[in-house]
């Protein structure tokens, strides 16, 4: 018994079926707790007002982001590896959700920054290095639609995301470089005492934890629906041979 | 490798268009930003270094889909595979040729055109070493691009799309160091990061270039 077994496309799409009830109702649970104590039952910061609970969207947003191309990068690693189809898959399956998490990101942040710091968008390190991950999402999205076969397309877009991985951080380096931001400083980390204040701190885990768990279940839906999709395709064209 | 080298290099000069077309396009673009922006000699000043090395990089681009296209239309891309030369060192060589064809005339032709732009006196020399920095980076992420864009049917768009995230590290820090020393500042730390990035670069992209560029031929 190994992890590798979830390599079958049969044991990966049984495994996924009985595990996705409990992480889409835990995910809404979670969601559903974190946002609505966030946003009713946490008070009002002294200076930011009422627009601090934005927190419990942009923070979960941007870490999802993050984490989305991260899993990306693993995944794609493993396709070159070990040459699993279900790994290929869903790499391809998280771009989308990571676009959405990046997009979300971007929008409350301006939301908050336009009353906050007096503008929608600022060339801050931050706001640039998460613009950069957002192009960097749709050349990979592109670059999978433009190309026929699978496997091609797989092999092509996990070098691409590789590379894309150093350029991403490498970016992400060079514009701190280049203009001191605006942004504050991590609103989470292990290692700090300065975090935010603990009545903002737990709703924010809870939502943290939705937006992970709707990740998860959001990529092994989307995997399962590409593998379906290969399968049907497979299918059709046995069908043309023998007709 | 040296005849490939020379076979790539007679080909950008005779084959028309692939030398010349860099530079006019350049000349274009950097026409372009004072009627863009306005003849404010103070503005276009400041602006000058930043505008160069974006026209510069453009004309980087434009030429990119020839690189590998041609010759993987035609079959001497397969050719080559077959070579005892292994992908990797083709694709650097294709680099290095489409640098000395594209990227060196960019790198001459730059201070001609700061004139145009009302660059500050101090910021010539810095911006001709950070483009001489950069421009071979510039050249090998876009053989990377091409390589990835080889087999797709007008893959000249999808392939800016996937290019020029690539190039923004490049970007900064040489845009940084002509802008630091246009306005008399020590240009020496964004161009000891550009040189870093073009040295990585130049290292490792051939690897990857040459293991999309399998995939591709396969």
């Amino acid at each position: 018994m190994s992890l590798w077994e979830y390599a079958n496309p049969v044991k990966f799409l049984s495994l996924s079926e009985r595990v996705m009830p409990w992480l889409w109702v835990s995910s809404g649970i979670c969601l559903a707790v974190g946002l609505v104590w966030g946003f009713f039952f946490t008070p009002d910061d002294f200076r930011q007002g009422s627009t601090v609970k934005i927190i419990y969207l942009h923070v979960p947003a941007a870490l999802m982001a993050i984490n989305a191309w991260f899993m990306m990068l693993v995944a794609s690693l493993i396709w070159i590896v070990r040459r699993h189809h279900v790994s290929a898959l869903a790499a391809r399956a998280a771009a989308p959700v990571g676009v959405v998490m990046t997009l979300i990101a971007l929008f409350t942040g301006a939301i908050w920054g336009q009353p906050m710091w007096g503008t929608w968008w600022a060339w801050d390190p931050r706001l640039t290095s998460f613009l950069i991950l957002f192009l960097f999402y749709l050349g990979y999205i592109a670059l999978w639609e433009a190309i026929e076969d699978p496997d091609t397309g797989a092999d092509l877009t996990s070098i691409l995301c590789l590379v894309g991985t150093v350029f991403a951080v490498l970016s992400r380096y060079a514009v701190n470089f280049w203009n001191q931001g605006l942004h504050q400083g991590a609103s989470l980390s292990l290692d700090k005492e300065e975090n935010v204040a603990d009545v903002f701190y737990q709703p924010l885990l809870v939502s943290i934890a939705g937006f992970v768990l709707l990740f998860l279940a959001l990529v092994l839906y989307r995997t399962g629906t590409e593998i379906r999709v290969r399968r049907t395709r497979a299918l059709m064209a046995r069908e043309n041979r023998v007709a | 490798m040296r005849a490939l080298f020379y076979r790539d290099l007679a080909l950008a000069l005779r084959a028309g268009g692939g030398f010349g077309l860099g530079l006019a396009f350049f000349l274009i673009v950097v026409v372009l930003v004072p009627f863009s922006v306005g003849p404010t000699s103070e503005l276009l000043s400041r602006i000058a270094p930043g505008a160069l090395w974006l026209g510069a990089l453009l004309a980087c681009l434009l030429s990119l889909d020839r690189l590998l296209a041609v010759d993987f239309e035609d079959g001497a891309l397969d050719l080559l595979a077959t070579s005892p030369l292994p992908l990797e060192g083709v694709v650097a060589v294709k680099a290095a040729a489409h640098w000395v064809t594209t990227g060196l005339p960019l790198v001459l032709a730059a201070p001609v055109l700061g004139v145009l732009l009302n660059l500050a006196p101090g910021g010539y020399g810095v911006l001709v070493i950070s483009l001489a920095l950069g421009t071979p980076a510039l050249s090998m992420i876009g053989a990377f691009g091409a390589a990835l864009t080889v087999g797709i049917k007008r893959g000249g768009l999808l392939m800016s799309l996937l290019v020029l995230p690539l190039y923004v590290p490049t970007l900064i820090f040489g845009a940084e160091a002509a802008r630091r020393a246009a306005q008399g500042l020590d240009p020496a730390t964004p161009l000891l990061f550009l040189a870093g990035i073009t040295g990585g670069v130049l290292a490792l992209m051939p690897f990857a270039a040459g293991a999309v560029l399998r995939v591709n031929l396969r």
